[in-house]
């Protein structure tokens, strides 16, 4: 059995101010995207792990900051 | 007094704090990443820059180094240790300070003099927390990702243990943070970070000195 591929999403927490989405929602009238509220940015991390149920562990030790910040971790090949 | 300034790939105020360090009477040598010893230094400083790149988070990756590791060592032992700038972030992220820093609220890379108040800070057994003088101290600030953070009972908790080392004077918050909180301390008061760079206000030619205090007030605090 070979690496599963996954991908970790990470955002800030709820209730942190997110300057960065503050200013994509700002700049969205000025192109004619009215309507366009609560954005928030974050990052994606696509990788290979050979075992899979220590993902959890690495994305609370460095690929997020668990007091900033949430993540999910998605299988990239639906398996 | 011997110091140890950390040295990360990507720092860059690594000699800036040596010279720090050596105008507050001390020697100081320079500690490369991959060192593990510590033995023969007296108080560490984790300096500014941008360490590993700041890739992921500021601080993220450093906190992994070897020498990282022995300075969690030498600050459980009670050795007193000074994060500036990315040093605070590194502490931060290794959870040997509390909170953490996030973008700065305008988005823009802040850069500028200004006066820092030290906290009216409250003895604690065993630790020298109140060493620095209740005074107003003249000091650059220059950071993208300076805005302290920590939750609210979190803060609370800082305050009433007499951890907030320094705030930024009223109306000069360059950053957002959190309560005016330029600087924190560890609840045994050895550890000690701040955003602002005292190490650039040592010489008279640049307008202040006033961060040699910082670095007195650090030397003092073995916990």
């Amino acid at each position: 059995m070979g690496a599963v591929r996954a991908r970790v999403l990470i955002r800030p927490k709820e209730g942190i101010l997110d300057p960065q989405g503050k200013a994509v929602e700002r700049a969205l009238p000025a192109l004619g995207f009215e309507g366009v509220g609560h954005v928030r940015v974050g990052r994606m991390v696509e990788l290979e792990a050979e075992d899979p149920a220590r993902l959890p562990e690495l994305c609370e030790k460095l690929l997020a900051n668990p007091l900033i910040e949430d993540f999910e971790i998605e299988s990239i090949d639906g398996a | 007094m011997r110091w140890g300034v950390v040295q990360f790939p990507g720092s860059c105020d690594e000699r800036d704090a040596l010279r720090a360090c050596e105008l507050s009477d001390g020697e100081a040598r320079l500690v490369w990443h991959e060192e593990r010893d510590l033995d023969d230094v007296d108080a560490v400083v984790v300096p500014g820059g941008f360490s590993y790149g700041d890739y992921l988070r500021a601080g993220a990756i450093a906190r992994f180094s070897p020498a990282m590791g022995a300075v969690a060592e030498f600050a459980a032992a009670g050795g007193p240790v000074l994060g500036i700038c990315n040093g605070f972030q590194v502490l931060c992220e290794a959870g040997l300070l509390p909170g953490a820093l996030l973008v700065n609220e305008s988005m823009r890379f802040t850069c500028r003099q200004l006066e820092l108040q030290v906290a009216a800070l409250s003895p604690q057994e065993g630790g020298q927390s109140s060493n620095l003088p209740d005074e107003r101290l003249s000091i650059p600030a220059k950071h993208g990702e300076g805005r302290y953070w920590a939750p609210e009972e979190t803060l609370d908790a800082l305050e009433a243990n007499g951890q907030v080392a320094f705030h930024y004077a009223p109306g000069q918050n360059p950053n957002g943070s959190a309560r005016d909180i330029a600087g924190v301390r560890n609840e045994a008061g050895n550890v000690l970070g701040l955003m602002p760079h005292p190490e650039h206000a040592v010489d008279p030619m640049t307008g202040s000195t006033d961060g040699l205090k910082v670095f007195e007030a650090v030397a003092g605090a073995r916990a």
